[in-house]
């Protein structure tokens, strides 16, 4: 298959949010390349996730950690479970390198979760560095800048 | 004022709710006793403000609540560091909204223009003769008189008259010593901003939760817990990543956290990790170690570096980790509402990996996305809500009670005692009732 249009990363974009929306965590793990990172900055604009503080930054491991404690009976704190539902407007491609096969992709929206009677909203900017890679789409970085990242915020348990 | 609420006039009623190895429940869920905690325990202790290093220049200013009050910890003209109320004198705007930044040599109120030096000192009000002759008496910004800095920690207690800071916190202070000379400069510089976590709970129940060893391993069970199962799947041969490093011991087995060791002091102050403690098996960085020795000598480096506390507590607003760089504080604001702000320090002079370690650990465990704070505030909250029952009025504090405890100005126990959090409430009666 040829260079990825324009639609074909916007729809990838929904996919990946639909599988978090449906609880299919195992299958939204498989997204990401495997040196693939989840960063959600606590800041502003902040530019490392490495000497800044970060609400998340998660490498393949650490999101294995998530997903099989999403579906662990002693991960209390999903007693109820939460839901989500990410509502997105549509999608812009960045940056685009059909040679190296890296798309950038921008897609602002708006995430609610929910537990038992409480529910958060957020809104926010997605920013997905997707690679073509073995004939497919994949996630080398999901960076979500959260509008109020850096508000004191209650715990947010499942995936921007 | 009677009728006002059951507690402000009775101090006897304050001092039923405290028994030596048990507290009733409207310590946690009365809102009238949140009030009075933060009139007479957060206001006659000593509170920590912020650190040194975040205002390094003068006019750097940051603001916070302390006791539940605004205030403006700011660096004056003369390089000294003020806590000022962030209340202007006029119509009683806070002057400052701004988390921090810097305001060069004055403050200057929004609503007015009304302005102030960096002491407080009352410098301008606008067409000032239009109150010649009237009753007003120049006042800047209420200056809050005692304040501390420790090795760059800065604490401020409000009430003008009370124990003095080396009183209140003695030998404990020993925890703040050992972080700061972790660096091989001896000094510490807070980098890396902060993570704000809401907590739907009372204070307490966090402060309380640092010294208690008797839940990791069933609480972290489902975020450390499949950790370490996640790594036991693992080929041999891979380095073990950093995450694995931190989370794993949190689900240590009970003889480990009980052979770890507590210490209390008097006020309220407590480390666990006398011994050695979760963060004893970390990876060494050898050119921190060289760094160390060639800065302090070895036995001397040896010794700060073997100090490896698990969480001290600064009774009621500081918790330190100084084997691993990172702060807590407990800012409260209702009797179930509560903001936890984790911050991480650099240790001057040393490899960037520190750093490293340090943020990564505070995003472990202290965001709002942690998998470990998610276990450990479902079960602040769920003590919130379970207090709410009626048939038991007592929360139970027994685990390892000794008599003897009650009186002895230093007491070290065994890790999985509740001495700690005794210790707390014995200083809790104290402030609450005496002074």
């Amino acid at each position: 298959m040829s260079a990825p249009a324009d639609a074909e990363l916007a729809r990838f974009v929904r996919f990946e949010a639909r599988l978090i929306d449906e609880r299919r965590f195992d299958e939204w793990y498989e997204l990401f390349t495997e040196d693939g990172y989840y960063w959600v900055p606590a800041v502003h604009g902040q530019k490392s996730p490495l000497s800044e503080n970060s609400l998340a930054y998660e490498d393949k491991l650490l999101l294995q950690l998530r997903v099989v404690r999403l579906q662990s009976p002693l991960a209390y704190s999903q007693k109820p479970a939460s839901r989500c539902l990410h509502v997105l407007q549509e999608s812009d491609v960045d940056r685009r390198d059909d040679a190296k096969g890296e798309y950038l992709v921008r897609t602002p929206f708006i995430y609610t979760e929910t537990k038992g009677n409480d529910s958060q909203r957020y809104a926010a900017t997605a920013w997905h560095t997707l690679v073509w890679q073995e004939d497919r789409l994949r996630i080398r970085l999901k960076r979500v800048d959260i509008l109020n990242c850096d508000a004191a915020l209650p715990s947010i348990q499942l995936f921007l | 004022m009677r009728g006002m609420g059951k507690y402000r006039e009775d101090h006897r009623a304050i001092e039923r709710l405290i028994e030596p190895d048990r507290v009733h429940r409207d310590v946690y869920v009365d809102p009238e006793l949140f009030q009075l905690e933060m009139e007479r325990l957060w206001s006659r202790t000593w509170i920590y403000v912020g650190h040194a290093s975040q205002i390094p220049n003068p006019g750097d200013f940051i603001t916070v609540d302390i006791a539940a009050k605004p205030v403006i910890m700011v660096r004056h003209t003369d390089d000294s560091i003020r806590v000022l109320m962030n209340r202007c004198a006029h119509k009683g705007t806070k002057v400052v909204s701004d988390f921090s930044g810097n305001t060069g040599k004055t403050f200057r109120c929004p609503y007015h223009a009304w302005t102030y030096r960096t002491d407080g000192t009352l410098i301008n009000i606008p067409l000032k003769d239009g109150y010649a002759g009237t009753r007003l008496e120049a006042q800047g910004l209420a200056v809050v008189k005692n304040v501390e800095t420790y090795r760059g920690f800065v604490f401020a207690r409000l009430a003008h008259e009370g124990i003095g800071f080396r009183d209140y916190f003695g030998e404990s202070l020993s925890s703040i010593d050992n972080l700061a000379d972790r660096s091989p400069e001896g000094e510490l510089e807070l980098v890396g901003g902060c993570l704000r976590y809401l907590h739907n709970c009372n204070w307490k129940m966090f402060v309380e939760n640092l010294n208690d060893t008797m839940h990791p391993m069933i609480a972290h069970a489902g975020s450390a817990g499949i950790a370490k199962k996640l790594w036991e799947g693992k080929p041999a041969h891979m380095p073990k990543p950093m995450a694995i490093e931190q989370f794993v011991p949190f689900v240590s087995d009970y003889k480990f956290f009980d052979d770890m060791g507590v210490r209390v002091y008097p006020h309220g102050h407590s480390y666990s990790g006398v011994n050695f403690s979760i963060h004893s098996s970390y990876s060494s960085v050898p050119e921190y170690e060289d760094m160390m020795k060639r800065a302090y000598g070895e036995e001397r480096a040896r010794k700060i570096l073997g100090t490896v506390r698990h969480n001290t507590v600064y009774y009621p607003s500081l918790t330190i980790k100084g084997a691993i760089q990172s702060i807590r504080v407990a800012r409260p604001l209702a009797a179930d509402k509560t903001v936890l702000e984790s911050y991480t320090f650099r240790l001057k002079g040393a490899p960037e990996a520190l750093l490293e370690r340090t943020v990564t650990y505070n995003r472990l465990i202290n965001s709002p996305m942690s998998v470990v704070g998610h276990d450990d505030l479902h079960c602040y909250r769920a003590i919130q809500e379970g207090l709410a029952a009626q048939g038991n009025d007592w929360v139970n504090l027994h685990r390892n009670f000794d008599q003897g405890e009650i009186e002895a100005p230093e007491v070290t126990a065994n890790g999985t005692s509740d001495i700690s959090m005794r210790n707390q409430f014995r200083a809790w009666r104290e402030f609450m009732v005496e002074a």
